[in-house]
């Protein structure tokens, strides 16, 4: 056992700093996490690292990937978390793309592959429904296949999806349907569909949540007709890349890089606050709370390094990622929690602009502004991607057997 | 010992529960709430004409209905219940805690009728939760006295008709020594305010004063000699607090107890997950212990030290329902539409408003355990 980084390793580190340092834009700076953002600005970085080759570091290199090696995967988190950069929207990058190199026709690969690598396509995930949310694979979004007047296959899609993020901005979404609906299982008869958001009988509605933000969207559709040829994997077995992509890309997932640049934050903040006139950070129960989270922190942190050397040595991403969602979401959450307490009474302001380019705000100071949007934000990390609760359950039984 | 209301207590309960039913729905909250306003002048108007509750906490000589605290507490609880944001804890709790310290009778006469709403303008940006941490100042002059500083995010503001404001008029920034208390107009010349929303859809402002210059009768009590009945009152808007934090919990336990026995998953409605029905006892617990912990909080005012425990038993049982509150609703409890997020915010700011959990668990430490 060594866990100190070669010097190698420490190489591969300074070429990363100074790449980020001389191309990461200016007008993004610290940008990272922020839910405000418009288009352009989230693809920003993403198409900068396109044009560098490493945008999808996670890929195999003939479709893009930079064969790094997991702790080099891990350096480049590290670095990318220091400078809080915006990081590339993980429909793309992180689930549609690895489902459709593995999955997918050489004729989808190449239609496909290089909008995500070049950040060019924004790509949204249609997977929950208002009946259909812990419980996926009650969906009902109904695929009827049919033969048009062109001669040609295609399926006539109607049903409804929700909580599709950022859906307001997608050229193409992933979409899972109902192609039989006489299927044995739920999980049976279920298809994986690429959608051109474009296409005539799709309505994307917003949902607003909790900080103000427009984040996430109902996604209508209404006789949507997409080409046979825009499903990947075999017809009925959807399923498969459903559960695919959900057990892929697990490095990063415990946000450990984010999350010591966010207790580095609370300790900026706390130092400026100032408690009974003395930095809050000197507050016993105060400085007591930023070190519990730093002795969590670290254990995450050593989890996730056993998992990816696990992972180095073969064994793909078993259902201890789990740990890594659950734990890793907790402290990004007691993070945000520890921020809005930090910043007392400026932590109450809201501006009704929200979102609407309103930059005018300027009561308190500029770290407290966001710090109560989000926090309530971020609840939704333990809803989503798999709610904490279905985590346990999923550790329960894969893991203990129980 | 009995913990039973009077004839008079249930009947100011019963009939401001049936008016918030009636009128003040969370779909009429919120389009209060997200008025230009930010309040109802109209409920206002309700709540002192109609219902006369401003005035169930005075006594009748101050031409109240007889009542005191525990009027105000039972009047919290709904306020905490329907997420009203109209401002009652700062101008009856409050206000009308400063009228009846200092014998305003003709100040408690105004709030009981409805037309003057006070805010508490006490924090400052440097102070956090320091009630004698002031660098406002206001110094003597032709026998009045010329108000100059900066206080923050002070609640209900933009309603208020008069401000109640701490300021020194000696010692040094923090010393208890020299902290006195002046009631003026809000429209005072050289007060400015700059007016915007909360988070918890309340309102409020920055609030500036300019060598604002206020007659000797602006002044509460003796000058420098104000932090002890500031540190009362400010015990009882906590109570007051605790008793909304009730009501709020309370909804939010409803609320997510209705959603999981409607909402089916796995083809069961999900109240029938015994991780979930854990939670759910979890949460219930922690709104009975905060009614228990408001109800001895209320009875041993003016005794600073149970308020401190009310609020950090409270603050935490706020935490932990909000949260779990949210979680177990799933995606529904986080978006802006439905009402528990909405519960779930304004248990957030209550847990911090005048100093969150740890401060009071220190403050209780100071007056319990050490001397
Ligand atoms: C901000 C946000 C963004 C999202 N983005 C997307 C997206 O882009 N695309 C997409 O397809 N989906 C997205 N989702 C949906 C997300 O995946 C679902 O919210 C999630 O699967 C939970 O489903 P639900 O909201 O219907 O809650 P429910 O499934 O109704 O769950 C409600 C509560 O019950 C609990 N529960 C459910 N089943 C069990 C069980 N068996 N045992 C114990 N507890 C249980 C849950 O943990 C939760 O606490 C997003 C959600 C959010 C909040």
């Amino acid at each position: 056992m060594d866990l100190k980084f070669t010097p190698e390793e420490e190489a591969f580190r300074t070429e990363i700093r100074t790449f980020i340092e001389e191309n990461y834009p200016e007008r993004l700076k610290n940008a990272g996490g922020r839910e405000d953002l418009g288009r352009d600005d989230m693809l920003a970085w993403h198409q900068i690292l396109g044009e560098k080759g490493w945008s999808v570091p996670s890929w195999p290199e003939e479709y893009g990937g930079t064969g790094w090696t997991p702790t080099q995967k891990y350096i480049w988190n590290e670095e990318n978390a220091r400078a809080n950069t915006v990081p590339p929207l993980p429909f793309g990058v992180s689930m549609v793309g690895p489902v459709i190199y593995t999955f997918g026709t050489p004729e989808q690969k190449e239609r496909f592959l290089p909008g995500i690598v070049a950040g060019t396509t924004w790509w949204c995930q249609g997977y929950s429904e208002p009946g259909a949310g812990s419980d996926l694979a009650s969906l009902k979004t109904r695929a009827e296949r049919i033969t048009d007047d062109d001669g040609k296959e295609y399926y006539i899609v109607n049903g409804q999806k929700t909580w599709t993020t950022l859906a307001q901005h997608a050229d193409w979404g992933f979409f899972l349907v109902r192609t039989d609906p006489d299927a044995r299982k739920p999980q049976e008869g279920i298809s994986f569909l690429l959608i051109d958001m474009k296409t005539p009988g799709i309505t994307v509605r917003p949902i607003i949540t909790l900080g103000g933000e427009h984040e996430v969207n109902e996604v209508f559709l209404d006789n949507v007709k997409v080409p046979v040829d825009q499903r990947v994997g075999k017809e009925n077995e959807g399923w498969t890349c459903a559960k695919f992509l959900l057990a892929h890309e697990r490095s990063g997932i415990a946000g450990v890089a984010r999350s010591k640049v966010g207790i580095e934050r609370i300790k900026d903040i706390a130092s400026t606050e100032l408690d009974e006139g003395k930095p809050l950070i000197e507050n016993p129960f105060f400085k007591r709370k930023v070190a519990e989270l730093e002795v969590d922190l670290t254990a995450l942190e050593f989890t996730e390094l056993r998992t990816l050397a696990g992972e180095a040595a073969g064994k793909g991403p078993g259902p201890e990622s789990s740990v890594l969602k659950i734990k890793g979401t907790e402290i990004q959450q007691r993070i945000q929690e520890l921020v809005l307490e930090a910043v007392g009474h400026y932590g109450a302001p809201y501006f009704r602009g929200y979102g609407e380019g309103d930059n005018e705000f300027s009561i308190g100071p500029d770290y407290a502004q966001r710090a109560a949007p989000t926090y309530f934000n971020g609840r939704k990390t333990s809803i989503y991607g798999g709610s904490n609760e279905i985590q346990r359950g999923i550790i329960a039984k894969m893991v203990l057997g129980l | 010992m009995n913990f039973d209301f009077t004839e008079t207590q249930t009947m100011v309960r019963d009939t401001l529960q049936r008016f918030l039913a009636d009128r003040y729905d969370f779909e009429s909250r919120q389009k209060i709430s997200r008025s230009d306003a930010g309040w109802s002048q109209d409920i206002w108007k309700a709540f002192a004409e109609e219902l006369g509750i401003l005035g169930a906490s005075f006594s009748e000589e101050l031409g109240g209905l007889g009542g005191g605290q525990i009027e105000n507490m039972i009047v919290m609880e709904e306020v905490g219940r329907s997420l009203v944001v109209e401002p009652y804890l700062s101008t009856v709790v409050i206000g009308g805690g400063f009228a009846r310290e200092y014998g305003k009778a003709d100040l408690i006469e105004e709030i009981i009728g409805g037309e003057t709403r006070i805010a508490f303008a006490w924090a400052e940006p440097q102070g956090r939760f320091d009630l004698n941490y002031l660098e406002t100042s206001a110094r003597e002059k032709d026998g009045g006295f010329v108000l100059s500083g900066h206080k923050a995010v002070v609640r209900d503001a933009p309603s208020a008709t008069h401000l109640v404001v701490t300021a020194r008029t000696s010692g040094d920034v923090a010393d208890e020594d020299g902290v006195s208390l002046f009631l003026l107009p809000k429209d005072t010349k050289g007060v400015s305010t700059r007016d915007y929303p909360l988070v918890d859809g309340g309102v409020a402002s920055e609030v500036y004063f300019e060598n604002a210059e206020v007659p000797a009768s602006a002044l509460l009590g003796e000058a420098g000699k104000a932090a002890g009945a500031v540190r009362k009152v400010v015990d009882e808007a906590v109570v007051g607090l605790c008793a909304e934090a009730v009501g709020c919990m309370e909804q939010m336990n409803k609320l997510t107890q209705d959603y999981t026995k409607e909402r089916k998953q796995f083809g069961v409605p999900i109240s029938k997950f015994q991780v979930l029905q854990h939670r759910m006892v979890d949460m219930f617990m922690e709104a009975e212990q905060a009614r228990s912990m408001t109800y001895m909080a209320v009875n041993r005012l003016p005794d600073s030290a149970s308020a401190a425990q009310a609020k950090v038993k409270i603050g935490k049982g706020l935490t932990y329902v909000g949260q779990n509150a949210v979680q177990l609703h799933g995606g529904i409890g986080i978006t802006d539409e439905y009402a528990v997020g909405h519960y779930f915010k304004r248990a957030t700011m209550i847990e911090g408003q005048f100093g969150t959990t740890d401060h009071y668990l220190r403050r209780y430490e100071r007056l319990a355990l050490e001397d």
